[in-house]
């Protein structure tokens, strides 16, 4: 079997700070093969983020990678020189992020900032055929007259089309693998369809894998294949996108999905997980969502290892729900 | 953009008038320059014949009004003290202060920029809390202490420079400057470093500051997971973001090194309008007084002008209000 896109193995991230030592990533392991989307699924401080920074090499002190392995294409990325990493970036592995707002330099026109994402790759291209790459570029992302919007600021831009202008530019370099995080959490409904839309279409035609870091269940149902859902650091829960949503066998990503406000009858109180997500530098012992856990036993102070309780699937859990009914 | 210039234009004349009036009320209620200027064991007839010749024998009002008459015709009138047009003297005094503070200027910058992002990009290494350090001397130390210790080591211990007064000008593009003569550059030196030590301390300050603000920034890592490299996020995406601050804070402190150069024009004995202003102001030479702070302000009004124009080109954002005020 050829390599996938990307294989990450026991994933160990950590934020070495003066009250202690946070592993924001805790083991994680998965992998995204070619023209698949992944979607990696979490409630803010699970430690999603950092993954794909982890996988970008752009985790800042005091945080570092700390064990596992990060695999693309066949080759390790942790620990490899920063000019290598450089060149990956941007080139073969493109970052999406979540807030359109903030993630253009306000004081560069957008061509600038799309050609020397070019330039920086590939030195011999010239500045013409840089900036008719960022053309196609934004074209392809839907942007109308890409031409005249190439000379714009980043303030002349609404948020949706900023965020066009940044998977634009993520997608300059052709690259095999893109992790977005949280892309189109800042845009509304409509826009966030249509980019959904645009990303999904382009996955499919150029084979790029896909990692979708969100925390919002019904981006995930309609774009990824494969789900992880992440809690304090570790997966819980990982398997098709469909398999792990209708019938979840966590009861994190139960409650998860039953949180979602249109799963409930109406007319009743919403439902909600009890308790709050808990800190990382006081997680309890063994399993970390056992105190918020109607399931939760004895044996839940040790820590759960992953199992398959069915195939395709597995879970972080002593006690999985094998056989309820669908949510 | 002409509408901006000129409604500029229009509140500057404001303040310039309401300042004179200031001023003029401020040294009247001082002193009176006579006891100063006549001598003293001059009869009564003498003296009020330079009272007369002065025009200090009319109400203050009068005086006022007679000064505005002159100014609009570009006479801001005699000095009392050098029998010689004040505005005159100023400009013979102007471009010593001008290039010593442009002098001043360039090495903030040049020295305080780099320096303040380094100490910035690198904020734990020993070299950035050594540079922030002394930024704290810089700004604590005061400049005629600084002033007289540079005299005294570069000067009289070491003998490299020389301690006093303008060297050598030379002539660029019909100015004449010291910046172009071996020796006037060698006599600018001390004074420029020792006027340039605290806005250096700033600049390096607001460097720092910037660039640690702006390396968080989300665009820093959207840069950085494009694949720029650490050199191209600095100098260009992080140092034009940075820039925009410290347009506005040197703008503002030309115009101070301008007008409060007088501390270190008096230790060095630099022949500017620092030292005239001292002068006039012992010897209450009214006119000296008010048309070296009509300069002064018109200078501040200049430069405020021209940093927010450069103020719109480095920030896309800023458009300079056309409509409303």
């Amino acid at each position: 079997m050829p390599d996938p896109t990307l294989r990450v193995e026991n994933l160990v991230t950590a934020f070495h700070t003066r009250n202690g030592t946070l592993r924001a990533v805790d083991g994680v392991s998965f992998e995204v093969g070619r023209g698949k989307v992944l979607g990696l699924v979490g409630e803010s401080g699970s430690g999603k983020s950092v993954t794909g920074f982890s996988i970008m090499g752009l985790v800042d002190p005091p945080g570092r990678i700390d064990g596992g392995r990060i695999l693309f294409q066949g080759r390790d990325l942790v620990g490899l020189p920063e000019e290598e990493m450089r060149a990956l970036r941007g080139s073969r592995i493109a970052m999406i992020f979540q807030d359109p707002m903030m993630t253009l330099n306000p004081v560069l026109r957008i061509d600038t900032q799309m050609i020397e994402a070019v330039k920086a790759h590939h030195p011999a291209i010239g500045d013409d055929e840089a900036r008719s790459r960022a053309r196609d570029a934004l074209a392809q992302v839907g942007i109308p007259s890409p031409e005249a919007r190439l000379k714009a600021y980043p303030h002349q831009f609404s948020g949706g089309m900023r965020q066009r202008v940044a998977i634009a530019t993520a997608l300059l370099n052709k690259p095999d693998l893109i992790i977005a995080d949280e892309p189109t959490t800042a845009l509304d409904v409509t826009i966030q369809g249509q980019i959904l839309f645009e990303v999904q279409k382009l996955c499919r035609q150029t084979g790029t894998a896909l990692i979708w870091i969100t925390h919002d269940l019904s981006v995930v149902a309609s774009l990824a294949d494969e789900i992880c859902v992440m809690y304090a650091g570790k997966i819980v829960e990982q398997g098709s996108v469909d398999d792990v949503l209708d019938r979840p066998t966590h009861p994190y990503t139960h409650g998860l999905l039953r949180s979602v406000p249109s799963a409930n009858p109406r007319g009743q109180p919403l439902r909600q997980i009890p308790g709050m997500t808990p800190s990382l530098l006081s997680l309890p012992s063994g399993c970390a969502f056992r105190l918020r856990c109607e399931r939760a036993t004895g044996e839940c102070v040790q820590v759960p290892e992953m199992t398959a309780p069915m195939a395709g699937r597995r879970v972080r859990c002593f006690h999985p729900l094998l056989s309820t009914v669908p949510v | 953009m002409t509408v901006f210039i000129i409604r500029r234009l229009m509140q500057t004349a404001v303040v310039l008038a309401v300042m004179s009036l200031l001023v003029f009320v401020g040294v009247f209620a001082i002193g009176d320059p006579t006891a100063i200027l006549v001598s003293p064991d001059s009869d009564q007839i003498e003296r009020d014949r330079a009272i007369a010749a002065l025009g200090l024998d009319k109400p203050l009002w009068e005086q006022y009004l007679y000064f505005l008459y002159g100014a609009f015709r570009g006479d801001l009138g005699k000095s009392f003290v050098f029998n010689m047009p004040a505005l005159q003297l100023i400009m013979q005094r102007l471009p010593a202060t001008l290039e010593l503070a442009f002098a001043a200027l360039v090495i903030a910058l040049v020295a305080g920029i780099p320096l303040g992002m380094y100490a910035g990009y690198r904020p734990e290494s020993p070299v950035s809390k050594t540079i922030m350090a002394g930024s704290i001397l810089g700004f604590s130390l005061p400049t005629f202490w600084v002033g007289l210790m540079m005299i005294m080591v570069f000067a009289v211990q070491l003998g490299w420079l020389p301690s006093t007064g303008r060297g050598q000008v030379g002539t660029i593009f019909g100015i004449t400057t010291s910046l172009v003569t071996l020796d006037g550059l060698a006599h600018v030196l001390l004074p420029a470093v020792n006027l340039a030590l605290l806005k250096l301390s700033l600049v390096c300050r607001l460097a720092r500051a910037g660039m640690r603000e702006n390396l968080l920034m989300d665009y820093v890592k959207f840069a950085r997971a494009k694949g720029l490299s650490a050199r191209r996020v600095v100098l260009v995406h992080v140092f034009k973001n940075i820039l925009i601050p410290l347009v506005t804070v040197t703008g503002l402190e030309l115009g101070n090194l301008i007008a409060f150069s007088v501390v270190t024009e008096t230790v060095f004995a630099w022949p500017g309008m620092g030292k005239l202003i001292i002068d006039s102001i012992n010897n209450l030479d009214r006119p000296v007084i008010v048309a070296y702070l009509l300069v002064t302000v018109s200078m501040f009004v200049f430069i405020n002008l021209a940093v927010d124009i450069l103020y719109s080109i480095l920030d896309p954002r800023v458009r300079l209000a056309e409509a409303k005020g």
